[in-house]
């Protein structure tokens, strides 16, 4: 497992805790990890009659950040989703949420846990197919005891959050796949929880929708700023949406780190395989490649902003003689760029790796 | 030896073959050969059986109740003072159904007395208009589906007021409307509990399979003398009869929930009791309420045999008419069964495949606008039967209630066409029928009955391993060891001879109509609706034509039998070959094959394995109708069953003989399910 290195300006608040957690599928499993000693072996699991799923994951989320958890099917990523909500018990480790060790928790405590504080998106939506949208998503608050008449305008103002207004009264199965996954997350937010966790939740959906169901979501997350947790198979949605991405591969978390840092330092071989076909203006923003600041440099009149990605800036910087200097949020200047640095980032380090 | 690497399973069975033929020859029928016939060493199981019922019933646990009669305590034994609180419950709820819907005063006296009652003769409970009843019919057919169920549901009602049957078919509605409610939340119970518990669900399923595989009549037996005889132990039997489908299906509705709806579920933060109430039971409606369907189909086969125990209805009144021979007036309250069985089926169909649906901010009018309608059928009857009263002053009153026997009848007229057909075909059915017997069906009893034991299991055990395997050879062997051990094994042999010889009619009809049907999906669809029509009919009723044209013989049984057991196998055949996937066909027709080449090596292989499933049906179905024939006079397990009913000592003899047809039909299910499940998993198939 790679750094632990979480984004600056995110540290003050762990939300979501993992200690060692293992989850093993089978009927000894429990045996079997404990003479293992924690160095648990797939293929001797395999032999023995046991599957793993997760194997020693340890990592923190903290408030307000999304955490992509990114591997292929049957790499556990969602073995490991299901712990931290405990759809699944995880066989050994500890999962604090906000402090509270979960896998202590007895059933009542864990339905409050699940009534209060989490939301939950599912591949396949999930949704109860003989309750029409708007109980569908009044559904969580009823169960919570909430009144019809409120749970009901609540359920509608988030109709109109996810953009289904006029459709409230339709069925699931009279809506497209795209429509009952807005359904679907509309659900999972209606309690307003802290803690949003996403299954695959755009795997069912064709190409041209899940890229707009993309935007909608970041657009979502600009205004709600939850802490999540979101499941995919795909790398380009999770260089899109992530602050850090998590790879797995059999049940290991290969690599836990910001998207620049998993494209620009691949920690093993096969993060690798994953990151050397990416395009790396499309993903790399201004601040991986910049420049310390010199001040006896001259600066062009162009700034850009530290968060851009370089795709968006390329342009305009390679037609700059001068670097270009590169600013915060507040305007400041943190960095410079120059244009042929730009070009040695983006091109250079292949055509060094061919000769 | 290099043919036998290429095909191992013919070699196989030839050596099979000329090994049984072999013990058959060389085997000599004696008493003290126990290659030729095994000791009877269960033939202390029935009275085995009997004694601990009769210590249940007698002497278990005695406990001091008050008699108010004598007014004293007396021992009397927990049990029996259980079946009766049981039975008394039943018989007051049957009773008090059926005066809502006929109206009269055993109700009414239950909580006041005789006295009481012919002193106030307005206490007398009215019946309710016949018209009422027909056109709350006619309504529910309306909400669930249409106009065309509605028409069915009009249909069925004025035949049944026309032709006089009304009072008979409202006691046999009395039935189901009490036995279906009760099995429904027994079976919805244990279903959930099943689905809850793997131990409970493991623990379940063999109850199920043996359930399912007894015939109706061995229910019978210890039903009678746990809760005596009536009406309230013709529920009872038909309230455990229905209940096993209502499990099945419960479990495969919760089992299909899709797992994401459940975690859906959880997620929002259910507990145990609102993820049972709110997503899984309502996810899994439809086949819970297919489930509700296959309850009342089942009570109402159960009604023709329930009249043995005492049941009254038109099951009752069709044995007396079978009895006496009165084909014409048994086919009158037949069709009657048949229609009520029809309308009843589509009815709880259409409610299984009713999706739900959702208006907002309905007024009062639009949101109760069927009970508003029921409210006015109900005014407008009972106004027709007050008019009625005023038209009808001297004769019956019309409007109200249609006496039994006093509608018109078509007996007399049916009673005449099978005089004609008696008259006009006699000598050609005789000579067909003798023919049959003389030439089919006694040589085959004869060389059924003259295989020695040790063959038969060696037949029987070697097809099963053979086809798959040394697990499923020896619980086959296991079944076949119950039989052989008890006092039945010619009896059972007797039953197998005709269960095969119809299995292997019906499955030749059955694949050959439903190939040629296959063909075309307007023929497919149309046969589909046939087989769904056929299926509808209570298995008794099948009875009533054969023994019109065969009389008394194994012959209308076999052809009863093969009738009946011909359903499935057309069905299942239509349904694999019309599901071989359609990519498939056009591969085929891209290489240039054939119609009747595509038949051949494309669908026929694919579809076999379903086909043998239908073909696993046949022969429960014909394992039944062999059974049910019994009623009809024939030798086998059937009669003993029949004769158990009405013997003091019948309990164990009934079980066990109802074991012994369950152990047939379970070596089939055996080796027809492993081999089938085999071969799908080769194929790819799911």
């Amino acid at each position: 497992m790679s750094s632990q290195a979480v984004p600056a300006g995110k540290k003050e608040q762990v939300v979501i805790e993992c200690e060692a957690v293992y989850k093993i599928f089978g009927d000894h499993a429990n045996k079997l990890l404990q003479e293992s000693n924690g160095n648990v072996d797939a293929r001797a699991f395999q032999e023995a009659g046991c599957i793993v799923g997760v194997n020693n994951a340890s990592f923190r989320i903290c408030k307000g950040e999304l955490l992509v958890i990114m591997g292929l099917s049957g790499s556990g990523k969602s073995t490991l989703l299901r712990c931290i909500s405990r759809l699944t018990e995880a066989t050994a480790g500890k999962i604090f949420v906000e402090g509270q060790d979960i896998l202590t928790m007895n059933s009542k405590q864990l339905v409050e846990l699940r009534r209060n504080k989490m939301g939950m998106v599912f591949q396949n939506f999930g949704l109860l197919p003989h309750k029409n949208v708007l109980e569908n998503i009044a559904f969580p608050l009823q169960v919570k005891g909430i009144g019809t008449r409120e749970s009901m305008d609540r359920a509608m103002e988030m109709v109109e959050l996810v953009g289904l207004g006029g459709r409230e009264n339709y069925f699931p199965r009279q809506l497209s796949g795209g429509q009952q996954q807005r359904v679907g997350i509309a659900r999972s937010l209606a309690v307003e929880p802290d803690i949003w966790f996403l299954d695959e939740p755009f795997s069912a959906l064709d190409p041209l929708i899940r890229k707009e169901m993309q935007d909608e979501f970041l657009r979502l997350q600009d205004v709600l700023n939850k802490t999540i947790l979101f499941v995919t198979h795909d790398f380009d949605e999770a260089l899109r949406l992530a602050d850090r991405i998590a790879i797995m591969k059999e049940g290991v978390i290969e690599q836990i780190d910001t998207p620049a840092n998993i494209v620009l330092h691949p920690a093993t071989e096969y993060v690798s395989k994953f990151t050397e076909d990416v395009p790396r203006e499309k993903v790399l923003r201004i601040e991986s490649v910049m420049e310390p600041l010199d001040h006896s440099e001259e600066l062009s009149d162009l700034k850009v902003s530290k968060d851009m990605i370089i795709e968006n800036v390329a342009e305009s910087i390679l037609n700059e003689d001068k670097a270009v200097a590169v600013v915060d949020a507040d305007n400041q200047v943190v960095g410079t760029l120059h244009a042929s640095h730009v070009v040695n980032v983006l091109f250079g380090g292949r055509t060094q790796d061919t000769s | 030896m290099q043919y036998y690497s290429k095909h191992p399973k013919i070699v196989q069975f030839a050596v099979l073959v000329a090994v049984f033929l072999l013990l058959c020859f060389s085997i000599t029928p004696s008493e003290t050969n126990y290659l030729w016939r095994l000791p009877a060493l269960f033939s202390k199981l029935p009275s085995l059986i009997n004694d601990s019922v009769k210590h249940l019933m007698f002497d278990w646990m005695l406990i001091d109740v008050y008699d108010p009669e004598i007014e004293e305590y007396e021992q009397k034994p927990l049990f029996r003072e259980m079946t009766r609180s049981i039975s008394s419950f039943f018989l007051f709820v049957i009773i008090f159904v059926r005066e809502i819907i006929l109206g009269g005063v055993k109700t009414i006296v239950a909580f006041t007395s005789w006295d009481f009652v012919s002193e106030n003769e307005w206490l007398r409970w009215p019946a309710l208009p016949w018209t009422v009843i027909s056109g709350w019919a006619i309504l529910l057919g309306y909400k669930l589906q249409g106009k065309r169920l509605a028409v069915l549901a009009a249909v069925t009602t004025a035949y049944i007021g026309i032709f006089g049957q009304w009072q008979p078919s409202m006691e046999t509605l009395s039935f189901v409307l009490i036995a279906a409610p009760v099995s429904f939340v027994l079976g919805l119970t244990l279903g959930i509990w099943g689905y809850k518990s793997r131990l409970v669900e493991a623990v379940l399923n063999p109850f199920l399979n043996i359930a399912q595989t007894m015939p109706h009549y061995s229910y019978l037996v210890p039903v009678i003398v746990l809760f005596g005889v009536g009406d309230h132990a013709a529920t009872i039997a038909t309230i455990i009869f229905a209940t096993p489908p209502m499990v099945r299906l419960t479990l495969l509705g919760l089992k299909n929930v899709p797992p994401e709806v459940v975690e859906g579920g959880m997620m929002s933060g259910c507990n145990k009791f609102q993820l049972l109430f709110r997503v899984l039971i309502p996810t899994a409606r439809r086949n819970i309420l297919i489930g509700v369907n296959q309850v009342v189909m089942q009570c109402l086969a159960m009604t023709v045999i329930a009249s043995f125990i005492g049941a009254q209805g038109l099951g009752s009144n069709l044995m007396i008419a079978l009895n006496s021979l009165k084909i014409g007036t048994g086919i009158e309250i037949g069709l009657c069964i048949v229609l009520i069985a029809v309308l009843l089926d589509k009815l709880s169909l259409a409610w299984a495949n009713k999706q739900t649906d959702y208006f907002a901010d309905l007024g009062f009018i639009d949101r109760h606008r069927y009970s508003l309608l029921a409210l006015a059928v109900f005014a407008g009857g009972c106004l027709l039967a007050y008019v009625g009263s005023l038209v009808f002053k001297e004769d019956f009153n019309y409007l109200y209630i249609v006496p039994h026997n006093k509608g018109i009848t078509t007996a007399p007229f049916w009673q005449t066409g099978v005089d004609w057909i008696w008259d006009t075909f006699f000598y050609s059915l005789k000579s067909f029928n003798e023919f049959l017997i003389t030439n089919v069906l006694v040589p085959v009893k004869e060389a059924y009955l003259g295989m020695p034991v040790a063959a038969t299991f060696l037949l029987v055990m070697g097809i099963a391993y053979i086809l798959d395997g040394i697990r499923s050879s020896l619980i086959v062997g296991g079944f076949l060891l119950f039989i052989a051990f008890s006092e039945y094994w010619d009896r059972a042999l007797i039953t197998a001879y005709m269960a095969s010889i119809s299995v292997i009619v019906s499955a030749v009809i059955g694949i050959t109509v439903g190939s040629v049907c296959a063909q075309s999906s307007v023929a497919s669809k149309a046969i589909i609706l046939m087989c769904d029509f056929f299926q509808t009919f209570p298995s008794f009723i099948y009875l009533i034509p054969v023994i019109m044209l065969f009389g008394i013989t194994d012959t209308s049984v076999i052809i009863a039998a093969v009738v009946y057991a011909a359903v499935p196998a057309t069905r299942y055949t239509v349904e694999g070959l019309r599901n071989v996937p359609p990519v498939l066909h056009d591969a085929a027709s891209m290489l240039g094959v054939s119609r009747f080449q595509r038949w051949i090596s494309i669908e026929l292989p694919l579809a076999f394995p379903h086909i043998m499933l239908g073909l696993n049906q046949t022969v429960i179905f014909a394992l039944f109708m062999v059974i049910i024939g019994a009623f009809i006079g024939t030798t086998d397990l059937g009669q003993l069953i029949l004769k158990a009913i009405s013997d003091a000592e019948g309990t164990g003899i009934g079980i066990t003989l109802g074991l012994c047809v369950a152990f047939i039909g379970l070596a089939a299910d055996q080796i027809i399910r492993t081999w089938v499940n085999a071969r799908k998993k080769e194929l790819g198939l799911n």
